[in-house]
């Protein structure tokens, strides 16, 4: 079914409106930059506009439209796009990792021009994994989750859309804007002022949306996963704006200065930093873990009271620990303390959660051992639980100073991106591409099965060999010999990583080929798609008509 | 909230009672979100034995380090804790173990400090990774230099290549920053008409190998306009930093189109000064474990030469 078959007439002329008026910003944009990168994502944004009016109003006429009975079903066709998105996002934003890991190990492995130099490309694998990949399956598993856990209709059609489309768009705008050299040198938060403001604009309707749907619901009480999905709009949106302010250089310039200097940018820096771990990373993931895994498992969330600690223990701790970033640094020494301490008592909560999320394949575990995509969902939970507790073990100072600045820390992080979110991702893939284009299994059941031996092989190559080299770098950096000097010059400690970031590529590329692999049977199963229609799987009650 | 049993959610109206999860053996608590049920098991205590430890350690390491903000100050913490102090102190600690054998440096007297084996056997390794640090980047691994950059382990040296010429250029640099810094241009001679570049640069790259002709236009161009930096017949050795052109070293190459260019354009290359980077006393280690370099280095041009992985430690030591 065209997309703009689920659209009302009044529906698509409000989308062709939106689209005309992303258009005259695109060509604002343009005529006011003139040239570099904003005037070229003033181009983008004009010819996507176009597209778009061009799409809707060439349809305006030809499809019937939905007939109040939509009311009766679930709005999916918004949730299909999205995983699309996380698919291409996925081989994007893996392949550019994959790239950037062989280059540590053969620096000439990319063209001798300044775009794709290792400096421009490293944030376009970040923001492509953490925002294109996660934050596409993010809003797409959302949407699907919170219709299914209210019992209700998405409140409106057009919003989802303006969500899915603008956030792409923000996606891009970051990823060419960084090849072309433009960054604003805030980690995870390169884009420039005008993409920043328009994420205000995307994520705003995204929380109004969402509100709104759940102020819908047909059931008492608001489940587990959108406290979840709640607390990672709203924190993100708060975390975006308070990390970005800054002061453009003039209008027509995709450059500006942050309102925010010295320490107090680095600790703005990194609350901000932490918490997109914390609330993009982690709260909206645990969300899609409370919602798959119980399904997939078919058995109840095992402890509803554990469930509650956890929540507030996450959204509560996580808010103070990002200084764990800052240790040994100009930040004084009690805030040092204090994002040490709060990173330990986090443990709990996370443990909690992953705690919860093993008991609850209680009764299930022959489902684990035959289901690769439970087992995902399983490996995610563990991943978790490895991950949260390497995090506040390396927040205590004293092991910080041996860890920080060295690979351990990329380890850390791709435990928890590749082991637990990626994993708990592509869980939810295999259970809702089937779902969503109306089939019983994936086109190819076994292809689960070798992604999920690909996707752990290459965890495990990476992180371990990570491991080794940050413990080792950690090591060579600290040694001092009998006569108070440095044992070891920086050169030998970059000598020494030759074989881990050569492993650690190895690693990269089997995840990259099970995310590959993933593609592809997503791809096959979407063009096999059938007309299974889940009859169970409705709102419990209409909506009365418009 | 009622506590009555039968007014739960999911709970039986006659006995209260609810599902009950085979599995487990525990009711669930009568939520149900679209085939999602919940467990009503009993909190874990492990999680709040755990919670409760975890707030101890906190709240220790409050008692103990500086932690809470108070206004303009703050909570100093029992052990009086200064992040600052501690790290100056463990580097003062590190400075005087250094002192041993570091402080005899300060007194450059490099023959009496090369003959003492025992401070060799500390201050050459030493060296070598304060060389690693912070000469290998342009210099090479084992000073093997590179197109651009000198070549350390040959016995032609520019400046001087005992230790305290290079305790000199180590302490000023060449062309760099520092008031007394050693100076030295190669001019460009790009007024020259364009045959007269030609000849000479056939003629300086045919030095090497004794094959310039000493009664060509070159020769005369040569006298005119070389000597007076790179001496007669471009032997060098002015101490000026004008290179000998008769013999093998090379930094930017002698062949016809590198000596073209370097005449075009001329040449000023830096060497940075160091003396505000590392002590005298640490300079004069380098300038010694410089100096002590293998003479091994084959001076066949710059093009030629690869830096060598091999650190040169164990052969100085």
């Amino acid at each position: 079914m065209a997309v703009t078959a689920t659209l009302t007439s009044t529906e698509r002329q409000i989308g062709i409106a939106i689209s005309a008026g992303l258009a005259i910003l695109g060509l604002a944009m343009a005529a006011v930059a003139k040239t570099g990168p904003m005037a070229l994502h003033g181009g983008m944004a004009l010819v996507l506009g176009i597209a778009l009016v061009f799409y809707l109003g060439g349809a305006l006429y030809d499809h019937p439209e939905p007939t109040n009975r939509r009311h009766a079903e679930y709005y999916d066709a918004p949730t299909r796009f999205g995983i699309v998105m996380t698919l291409i996002w996925a081989v994007a934003g893996m392949g550019v990792g994959v790239w950037l890991a062989a280059l540590m190990y053969w620096p000439e492995a990319t063209p001798a021009v300044p775009w794709t130099s290792y400096g421009r490309l490293r944030p376009v694998h970040t923001s492509g994994v953490i925002f294109g990949f996660g934050g596409n399956a993010l809003i797409a598993t959302s949407f699907y989750v919170l219709q299914r856990t209210s019992r209700t209709r998405l409140a409106d059609a057009v919003s989802p859309w303006f969500v899915l489309i603008g956030f792409n768009l923000f996606c891009l705008w970051a990823a060419t804007g960084y090849v072309m050299g433009q960054t604003q040198s805030k980690e995870y938060a390169e884009p420039e002022w005008y993409a920043d403001l328009w994420l205000v604009l995307v994520w705003v309707t995204y929380f109004v949306v969402y509100i709104r749907t759940l102020a819908r619901r047909a059931e008492p009480h608001i489940y587990v996963a959108n406290w979840y999905y709640m607390a990672f709009i709203l924190v993100v949106a708060m975390l975006h704006i308070v990390n970005n302010l800054a002061l453009p250089v003039t209008w027509g310039a995709g450059e500006s200065f942050t309102i925010w200097s010295g320490v107090q940018d680095a600790m703005i820096q990194w609350w901000y930093g932490h918490n997109a771990v914390a609330f993009f990373l982690t709260a909206g993931f645990l969300g899609m873990l409370y919602y798959f895994l119980p399904v997939r498992a078919q058995r109840p969330i095992w402890s509803y009271r554990l469930s509650i600690l956890s929540f507030w223990g996450i959204v509560f701790f996580y808010m103070w620990a990002g200084s764990h970033h800052l240790h040994y640094t100009a930040l004084p020494y009690w805030v040092q303390t204090l994002g040490m301490t709060f990173s330990v008592m986090l443990l709990v909560p996370s443990w909690a959660s992953a705690g919860n999320a093993i008991a609850t394949l209680n009764g299930a575990w022959d489902k684990v051992r035959d289901d690769a995509t439970l087992r995902f969902m399983f490996v995610a939970a563990v991943f978790y639980g490895l991950s949260t507790f390497e995090g506040s073990f390396l927040a205590i100072r004293p092991i910080n100073s041996l860890s920080h600045f060295t690979d351990w820390t990329v380890g850390h992080v791709h435990s928890g991106t590749l082991g637990w979110v990626a994993m708990i991702v592509f869980g939810a893939i295999y259970s809702l591409v089937p779902k969503l284009w109306g089939r019983d299994d994936m086109a190819w059941p076994k292809a689960v099965e070798w992604h999920f031996w690909l996707a752990i092989a290459g965890t495990l190559i990476y992180v371990v060999s990570l491991w080794n080299a940050g413990i080792t770098q950690g090591l060579m950096w600290r040694a001092y010999d009998e006569g108070g000097a440095l044992s070891y010059s920086f050169i030998e400690s970059v000598e020494a990583m030759l074989p881990y970031y050569a492993a650690r590529t190895l690693g990269g590329g089997l995840f990259l080929a099970g995310a590959f692999l993933c593609t592809v049977n997503c791809r096959a199963t979407m063009r096999a798609a059938g007309d299974r229609v889940d009859e169970a799987d409705r709102p419990l009650a209409t909506q009365p008509a418009e | 909230m009622s506590t009555d049993p039968k007014t739960l959610p999911g709970a039986d109206p006659h006995t209260g009672n609810r599902e009950i999860d085979p599995v487990t053996g525990y009711d669930t608590t009568g939520h149900d979100w679209g085939g999602i049920k919940e467990l009503n098991t009993p909190f874990p205590k492990v999680a709040l034995v755990a919670l409760v430890l975890t707030v101890i350690y906190s709240v220790i390491a409050w008692i103990l380090l500086p932690a809470w903000p108070l206004g303009r100050e703050y909570t100093r913490g029992i052990l009086g804790l200064d992040q600052q102090e501690m790290a100056e102190r463990r580097l003062r600690d590190l400075v005087a173990l250094r002192e041993d054998w570091l402080g005899r440096f300060e007194n450059p007297d490099f023959t009496a400090l090369s003959e003492d084996a025992d401070l060799m056997a500390i201050a050459m390794p030493a060296a070598d990774r304060l060389y690693q640090d912070n000469c290998s980047a342009c210099h090479g691994r084992a000073g093997s230099g590179g197109p651009g950059y000198p070549v350390l382990h040959d016995t032609y040296w520019l400046w001087g290549g005992a230790p305290e010429d290079i305790a000199m250029t180590l302490q000023v640099g060449i062309n760099a920053a520092h008031p007394d810094t050693r100076w030295a241009q190669m001019p460009a001679f790009d007024w020259m008409e364009d045959d007269e570049l030609s000849k000479l640069s056939d003629y300086v790259a045919a030095m090497p190998s004794g094959e310039a002709d000493p009664d060509s236009e070159a020769s005369t161009l040569f006298a005119e306009n070389c000597v007076a930096c790179h001496s007669e017949g471009g032997a060098g050795g002015l101490m000026n930093g004008a290179p000998s052109l008769v013999d093998d070293a090379v930094i930017y190459g002698q062949d016809t189109e590198s000596v073209m260019a370097t005449l075009r354009n001329g040449r000023q290359g830096v060497m940075p000064y160091w003396s505000e980077r590392v002590s005298d006393a640490e300079i004069n280690a380098l300038s010694l474990y410089v100096s002590r370099l293998p003479d091994d280095g084959a001076a066949d041009g710059a093009e030629t030469v690869q830096a060598s992985d091999e650190s040169p430690a164990e052969a100085t030591q």
